[in-house]
């Protein structure tokens, strides 16, 4: 998500899943929707139905999304920003933009500062001691009134659309054949279908997952896909979008709520060393709007911040103690994620760590060194429904997980916690909706909720701080927690905490009594910053109100079937099913598909099927830009600072890569990416390991929770890796043949399974060969025992979110014989 | 006559649908049959609604489990379905989604407390304060320990570095503000959930 909010102000899924059936072009890269999603993926089938859409996949594999597809066309892993650059210059070049969209609703003419530049792989500020930018020059020329220069015409040679123009010209179909192995004649047919849906009442919808976010260029991946996307005026629209096919049930949710290392709930930042005071924190979240009359929402930010201190610290966070600014962690360095976090492990720096519901042995790169980062550990606390791997990662089960039990000395909980069925309580789905649900039964045995285990946790804590004091009690002595039971708080409550309430009588601008003491809040709009509100996640409020739990709501009414269904559960922000939905609509107010509308403009506010996202009755004419969290107001081609890695996409290799980078061999890969010496002393040369591999999912799995459902396991029993049909002639191997399949940092023996899905590319003249390595085996459960893929990958992730590189990197395989039984 | 599909099968399943049968256009023949086939089991069951645990297509499901919800029944989860009314999957489930029951019941579900000491080579069945007091304990020792409250410049930063946690993105948003409250008010950073990987 760290590239759509840098591009549109928001990181989260545009659509919703049935808007799927308005597109008319359905580009599937960067993930594997029929397999992975399959019931969203139905609406794919919907649009070739009923919309006579046609699908086109992009993947390395020939996938069962591929098999149903209009057209498919092959591509290098890791090579998807050379790929959608080389269309970037096509579009360009043909003129094939939605122009007036891109005049009025992107920073295309917005001129940037004179020292921006780009040269031999590198941009403007780069410091090779620190692999970081000094990102001054990355921004706008400003005029006196610290407002954009802009220039209509696109005729300053410094504006947005020309330095893109310039930045894309290397990306020629046949230097785009050379770096992704993909033929020129698939890729300019590629090319043609895009460009088709230009036009104002053509739309693409683009449906990605972790095959663009797990790779040490996946922020980047996306943000290229999302300035087509704008190039195209295909967001905001019925049946456009960029569609963030998220994974887990409520990944949208945890990200939403911030439990990530530099998080708080609502996208809001955990503070820094570098901003003691709460005005240092608020100094760079003015939000100054950028040209004039804009909303630039995160106005409000500190509305925000204050009503969530509220909520967290109650009557204990005051004008007087800055709201307890003091209490909230400080950050040293950009975040804590799981890469350093398994390096601290593995350096000793770590003593304890929680597992909830997370099973890092299995899902984090580089086992071995899991592995040893938890044999480190003093202790290891596991809450989970199901018997995992990570729980008993001391145990010896051979070469699937070998380990020695008496020389590790780490403590080890494995508690038992319910499951879905178990509980009620919301998840936030992929395109936002907040859907509630009910508990069908209690847990089996002891099993207890997480709810119920944090609490247990927080009040030993606390009774042991009040007893014997100890390190800053203070913010754990002042947390708020006024539950009717505070063993086991009903998530109804929570669910109220974070919707907000007024915490005094409130009257409005008039003077009249607007909010009693204690009313849960309508909606974000009414959060105040003087410490009269609290709410525990400003962007979920409104979901449940004093008109009840907005989450819990069933009725599936579609006005004019264009699937929005406004009143099926509640969508954040402010129930608004389609983001950025103001630009499905010409600058005038009048939708640019009249076929299918969202909202428009009456002559006095915004109508339609969609709550707007935008002011209800700005006038077209006051020229406020459609992406409201933007300080521009604007879609952003060029992203100012806030990527890591520079404000265009740049095509940089994988960490293990079969290839130079032939744009610029001295800058090989990332050069903005993080990567510890003891990793990249792992990293494998092309000389011993000469095939790209990938990872990814089967249908008949969930990550590795279904290797304990009987049927999930019988469908799928065993672990093996996909091979093309020419390198297993090549290697010797037999259909359904044993493989001793090794990275630098591991080894995999399983069978083959050899295909016609994979075919060798050639890349930069030389026959490239991939090979597929599903990820759902592991050592517990009713599936027969395998290692997990996550034996092979690389501890090196994205710049911008760590995320890792499980998508691209190199193995050698070679025929073996079957282990003996 | 208005039905949704779900509608339909408690009609039919109740064997009460004769005319309901006769307005959907089944013939005779049909509504003979339908009046003799015994009444559907889950009529007898007690529905929830819920959604579906794996992936953000969050699909509708209907839970079935027999019992009442009486103090001392205890309820038995014995069916799991699509939700015909969900306006996503419309009562479809995945090869995933249509094992839910099987998950639920996993053999490798966990049902009692477990620890497992230093240098051991098994779990031993614990209490719940057992487990929970010696993870205070446990926490407790090590942020006393280490927990930074000034960096080296003096700066108030009130962090603790050296005991992380990993939360879970499959649990509902209840779940998770609360685990966000107290984590970070212990001041941990070291803390994730699965949309970093």
């Amino acid at each position: 998500m760290a590239s759509l909010a840098p591009t549109f102000g928001r990181g989260a899924m545009t659509n919703t899943w049935q808007d799927i059936k308005n597109a008319n072009l359905v580009v599937v890269m960067g993930g594997n929707a029929a397999e992975a999603h399959p019931c969203g993926f139905k609406w794919v089938i919907e649009a070739k139905i009923e919309n006579r859409a046609k699908l086109l996949v992009v993947d390395p594999r020939f996938t069962r999304t591929a098999a149903v597809a209009d057209f498919y066309a092959p591509i290098r892993p890791g090579t998807d920003i050379a790929f959608l650059s080389g269309i970037i210059r096509y579009l360009l070049e043909k003129d094939a933009i939605q122009h007036e969209y891109v005049r009025a609703y992107t920073n295309a003419g917005l001129i940037v500062q004179e020292g921006f530049g780009f040269e031999n792989g590198l941009f403007t500020g780069y410091d090779e001691g620190t692999r970081s930018y000094d990102k001054s020059a990355w921004d706008y020329e400003l005029d006196e009134q610290g407002f954009a220069k802009t220039d209509d015409s696109w005729k300053h040679p410094r504006c947005v659309i020309n330095l893109l123009r310039a930045h894309v010209a290397r990306y020629t179909p046949e230097m785009v054949s050379r770096i992704c192995g993909t033929p020129q004649d698939k890729f300019l047919e590629v090319c043609a279908l895009f460009a088709a849906t230009a036009p104002p009442d053509k739309a693409m919808t683009c449906l990605f997952a972790l095959g663009w976010t797990q790779h040490s260029i996946g922020a980047q991946n996306i943000r290229t896909m999302a300035m087509i996307q704008l190039l195209l005026g295909n967001i905001g629209v019925a049946g456009g979008g960029m569609n963030a096919l998220r994974g887990h049930s409520n990944i949208q949710g945890l990200t939403d709520i911030g439990l990530l290392s530099d998080q708080m709930p609502g996208y809001l930042a955990l503070p820094k060393d570098g901003e003691p005071t709460l005005e240092s924190y608020m100094k760079t979240r003015q939000f100054k709007p950028l040209r004039p009359g804009q909303t630039s929402y995160y106005q409000n930010y500190r509305k925000f911040l204050v009503s969530l201190m509220k909520a967290v610290y109650g009557d204990a966070a005051t004008a007087e103690n800055n709201w307890a600014y003091d209490w909230l962690p400080k950050l040293d360095l950009p975040m804590y994620d799981i890469i350093r976090a398994f390096e601290m492990m593995n350096n000793g720096e770590m003593t304890g760590y929680i597992c909830q519901g997370f099973n890092p042995l299995q899902a984090f790169p580089d086992r071995g060194k899991i592995r040893k980062g938890l044999s480190k550990l003093k202790f290891l606390v596991v809450m989970d429904p199901l018997d995992t791997e990570t729980s008993r990662f001391w145990e010896n089960v051979g070469p699937q997980n070998p380990a020695d039990p008496s020389a590790i000395q780490t403590e080890v909980f494995q508690l038992p916690t319910t499951c879905f069925a178990e509980e009620n309580g919301s998840l936030v789905n992929s395109s936002r909706w907040l859907q509630w649900h009910w508990k069908a039964a209690d847990g089996p045995g002891k099993a207890q909720s997480d709810i119920w285990i944090m609490s247990g946790i927080f009040h030993r804590l606390r009774a042991l701080y009040r007893k014997e004091g100890g390190a800053f009690p203070d913010p754990l002595l002042n947390l708020s927690w006024n539950y009717t039971d505070p063993a086991d708080p009903d998530p109804e409550e929570l669910a109220k905490d974070m919707n907000g309430r007024a915490l005094v009588d409130i009257a409005d601008a008039a003077g009249a009594p607007a909010l009693r003491a204690g009313q849960l809040l309508d909606g974000f709009a009414q959060l105040r910053d003087d410490g009269t509100t609290a709410s525990g996640c400003w962007i979920f409020s409104g979901c449940y109100t004093e008109k009840g739990n907005q989450m819990a709501r069933r009725d599936a009414t579609d006005p004019r079937e264009q699937g929005i269904a406004p009143n099926w559960a509640w969508a954040w922000p402010a129930n608004r099913r389609i983001l950025y939905n103001r630009a499905s609509a010409d600058p005038a107010g009048k939708a640019w598909n009249p076929a299918k509308p969202i909202i428009e403009w009456n002559g006095r506010q915004w109508v339609g099927i969609d709550v707007p996202d935008y002011g209800p009755t700005t006038k077209p004419s006051e020229g406020v830009g459609p992406f409201i969290m933007n300080a521009e107001g604007l879609g952003r081609l060029f992203a100012r600072d806030l990527m890591a890695e520079g404000p265009f996409p740049e095509h940089y290799e994988p960490f293990e890569s079969p290839s130079e980078n032939v744009l610029h061999p001295a800058v090989r890969s990332n050069p903005a990416a993080r990567v510890f010496a003891d990793d990249r002393a792992q990293f494998g040369s092309p000389q011993d390991f000469p095939y790209v591999a990938t990872t990814y999912r089967l249908t008949e799995h969930f990550h590795f929770w279904t290797k304990h459902a009987r049927i999930n396991a019988i469908l799928q029993p065993q672990e093996f890796v996909e091979i093309g049909e020419v390198l297993a002639r090549e290697k010797g191997i037999a259909q359904g043949g044993w493989v001793r399949v090794s990275s630098k940092r591991g080894v995999v023996v399983c069978q083959a399974y050899v295909t016609k899905r994979i075919k060798p590319l050639m890349v930069d003249s030389r026959a490239t060969h991939v090979i597929g390595v599903p990820l759902h085996w592991g050592f517990t459960g009713q599936a027969r025992k395998g290692y997990g893929a996550n034996t092979l990958t690389p501890s090196v992730g994205d710049a911008n979110t760590q995320t890792p590189e499980f998508k691209a990197f190199l193995v050698n395989v070679e025929p073996t014989t079957a282990p003996v039984a | 006559m208005e039905l949704t599909r779900r509608g339909f099968v408690r009609v039919t399943g109740a064997g009460l649908a004769a005319s309901s049968l006769g307005a959907l256009g089944f013939g005779p023949a049909q509504e003979a049959l339908a009046a003799a086939v015994r009444p559907f089991k889950l009529t007898h069951a007690t529905e929830t609604r819920n959604t579906c645990t794996y992936c953000s297509v969050a699909c509708g499901i209907l839970v079935y489990s027999m019992g009442d919800r009486a103090k001392n029944a205890r309820s038995n989860i014995i069916h799991i379905e699509g939700d015909p009314d969900h306006p996503v999957n419309r009562g479809t489930l995945c090869p995933k989604g249509s094992a839910l029951l099987d998950i639920v019941h996993a053999p490798t579900r966990l049902t009692a407390p477990k620890y497992r000491a230093p240098g051991t080579d098994t779990f031993k069945e614990v209490s719940w304060d057992f487990a929970l007091d010696r993870i205070a304990r446990l926490l407790k020792d090590d942020r006393d320990k280490n927990f930074i409250a000034r960096n080296a410049a003096g700066t108030t930063v009130n962090r603790w570095t050296s005991t992380g946690m990993l939360a879970a993105s499959a649990s509902s948003s209840e779940t998770a503000y609360l685990t966000w409250k107290v984590a970070r008010s212990l001041g941990m950073v070291v803390f994730d959930n699965q949309a970093r990987v």
